[in-house]
């Protein structure tokens, strides 16, 4: 039995079944729960939902003091950026305490950010800037692309001990899915076959996976059968299906909506070259931004992002296809 | 008489005739300019993307603080940065243009409605993420105490912006340094859509914002930033004692923002449109919202003038027929221009 609910329904879904769950959980960040009316307000009280300032780095902070304290904060930051603002606190506090503390903290905490609003947000807004945070060492990082996935991920996300980068997509917010009745957690570090196909492996994080599974399509009717893999998380990433799938198709094409050198794509791309060398048929292939940042103007905007035609490019090009519409 | 900003820099003074009539100007002139950037998203759906802030109710506070300047002085603002340019002379067709994304526009649509810069015209820039532009400004005002031509930076930002570290960071620094800089926190009461007094020690204690300013040993003002001749009288006191190498100063300015924080925040396909204010869509105090339109700065300094007979009525409607064609000018070449190449995505990644 599932429902279906828009991408960002599911993320809020997730958080006020973990609050009901466990009073542990809080929920706070800027801009939420000022009036009596909301929602969240009504339901846990103002213990355990505030609103603050625009304090990243305090709020982060504090997000971090209460998780060693024994709560389980979710902290809303909104666009991904403003967490540009407290980056000491999202990489070099909470992460290390487990290790530095040999076990005695540890630091269960969820920081929600919204990423890649390539809607004419322009060059401060618009990021795509996960892979920064794939190898830091304590840190998690989530990145759905479906409704499903973001209230599975999200309900693992608030149960896990260490912090939790959880990057939800701006342009998939009002994307509605099917998502499972009842409890639903979604693993870390297990990827998902979001299309199975026998020619070639496409791996896409994020809203990227929607480009990839466009371009699988319109190769689809061209008789091109793509698997399409969604790692879902990018840290633990779930290298072993990447694998599996390289070795029954033998080309891998990834598409990532960051920029080449700070994608996903760039590491995945490495592991498979060192792991799954043997099983390539071709050279793995990056679609990813080009090297700029995000204009305002859309011809500008879609000139530098990864597209379904650019991926149907790479694909025809490492299969040796004649390009379609030549 | 509309692009001209006849300062001198001169120590504060009595404002003229032509100067008040100047002011009044500038003032419609930037709510004709933002009551054009709203309709547009109505009248011709799909041109304005991404997030677009509006200056509707501090227009007073802009040329209040803008007529005090000195020629080689410079500002730094916030991404709602649509009324400085405007009241610097900088040109309308420029700014439309680039507000709609074309090749014709003052940073060839690659910035867009928060990310505008005249550097020519003493315009530095600001930032898109609260604060941050703050320690930017204090940075050019140690270039201008270096230069030690006189030069004084006027930093302006939100009062959400008081709660961010690079705030109190950065005043710390500029009264250590006694920096040539003037603060200017155009308070409107508002942090998006959420009350001053539910994120603001000071205004949850019942006292003004401009307190801050005591943890720094600095000047503190607060303004009725709807009140362009006090804002003057204001500023030009802090720049005067910014270019004398007394240091900086933090004045906030009372203003209410007549336009909701922004347009709607939404994926593409959803229609982006100005919601209603918080006042109203939040806290549901619709009298609250009434009464701020019924201070609204540009009638009420119209008014003032036309009551004191600094100008006529038709002087007074002279200036805003003048200003609604050029707001129509500017309307039409923004629309009129081309879209920018593509690949000029990459042409500004290195200098």
């Amino acid at each position: 039995m599932s429902h279906v609910i828009p991408y960002i329904a599911a993320i809020q879904e997730a958080i006020r079944e973990e609050m009901e769950r466990d009073d542990r959980v809080l929920y706070f960040g800027q801009n939420m729960a000022t009036s009596p009316e909301d929602p969240f307000l009504k339901q846990f009280g103002p213990d355990r939902v505030r609103v603050t300032p625009i304090s990243e780095t305090a709020e982060i902070g504090i997000a971090t003091g209460a998780a060693v304290a024994g709560y389980r904060p979710v902290v809303e930051l909104y666009m991904a950026e403003f967490l540009l603002v407290a980056t000491d606190q999202v990489v070099n506090e909470g992460t290390r305490f487990h290790f530095m503390s040999k076990g005695q903290v540890s630091v269960p905490m969820v920081m929600v950010a919204g990423y890649g609003f390539t809607a004419g947000w322009a060059g401060q807004h618009t990021g795509s800037i996960y892979g920064m945070f794939m190898g830091v060492p304590g840190l998690k990082v989530a990145l759905p692309s479906t409704p499903a996935d973001a209230k599975g991920l999200m309900t693992t996300a608030i149960r896990d001990d260490n912090p939790v980068l959880f990057f939800q997509n701006y342009l998939l917010l009002l994307d509605e899915g099917e998502v499972p009745d009842g409890e639903h957690a979604v693993p870390f570090g297990v990827a998902d076959v979001k299309r199975a196909g026998s020619d070639l492996t496409l791996v896409a994080t994020g809203y990227a996976v929607r480009t990839a599974l466009g371009a699988a399509e319109s190769l689809a009717r061209r008789g091109v059968s793509v698997e399409v893999i969604d790692p879902r998380t990018i840290a633990p990433l779930d290298v072993d299906t990447i694998l599996s799938s390289v070795a029954r198709t033998g080309h891998l094409v990834l598409v990532d909506q960051a920029t080449r050198h700070s994608s996903v794509a760039a590491v995945i791309a490495a592991e498979v070259a060192e792991l799954g060398f043997s099983s390539l048929e071709a050279p793995i292939s990056l679609v990813t931004a080009l090297d700029s940042s995000i204009a305002y103007s859309k011809p500008v905007e879609e000139f530098v992002l990864p597209d379904e035609h650019k991926v149907v490019k790479a694909v025809e090009e490492s299969l040796g296809l004649a390009p379609a519409s030549a | 008489m509309a692009n001209a900003n006849p300062t001198d820099g001169s120590a504060p003074a009595a404002l003229g005739a032509e100067r008040l009539a100047w002011m009044y100007t500038q003032m419609y002139r930037i709510r004709e300019f933002e009551e054009r950037v709203k309709s547009t998203f109505t009248e011709h759906p799909g041109i304005l993307r991404g997030h677009t802030h509006l200056a509707d109710g501090a227009e007073a506070s802009i040329v209040g603080s803008v007529a005090a300047l000195a020629p080689d002085d410079q500002i730094v603002t916030t991404y709602r940065c649509h009324g400085y340019p405007i009241a610097l002379g900088t040109d309308m067709k420029l700014m439309m243009a680039e507000i709609y994304g074309k090749a014709t526009g003052l940073c060839g649509g690659l910035g867009g409605s928060m990310h505008l810069y005249d550097v020519a015209r003493g315009f530095l820039g600001g930032s898109g993420i609260v604060a941050q532009a703050i320690p930017h400004a204090t940075g050019a005002a140690w270039a201008a105490q270096i230069r030690r031509r006189g030069q004084v930076v006027v930093c302006f930002f939100g009062d959400g912006a008081s709660k961010q570290g690079a705030f109190h960071e950065s005043l710390n620094i500029a009264s250590v340094w006694k920096l040539p800089i003037v603060y200017v926190m155009e308070n409107n009461h508002y942090q998006a859509s959420t009350r001053t007094d539910q994120e603001d020690a000071n205004a949850a204690h019942g006292e003004p914002l401009s307190t801050k300013a005591k943890a720094y040993s600095m000047e503190g003002v607060t303004v009725d930033g709807a009140d362009p001749v006090a804002v003057h009288a204001t500023l030009a006191d802090a720049l005067a004692r910014a270019r004398s190498g007394t240091g900086p100063t933090l004045v906030e300015s009372l203003v209410y923002r007549l336009s909701a924080h922004g347009n709607l925040i939404a994926p593409p396909g959803v229609p982006l449109n100005y919601p209603e204010h918080e006042a109203i869509a939040i806290f549901g105090n619709r009298d609250e919202y009434e009464a701020a339109l019924r201070g609204d700065p540009v009638p009420r300094f119209r008014h003032q003038l036309v009551t004191e007979g600094t100008l006529s009525a038709a002087d007074a409607d002279a200036i805003e027929q003048a200003a609604r064609e050029e707001v129509d000018e500017a309307q039409r070449f923004a629309l009129d221009s081309p879209w920018p190449a593509p690949d000029s995505g990459l042409d500004y990644v290195y200098a």
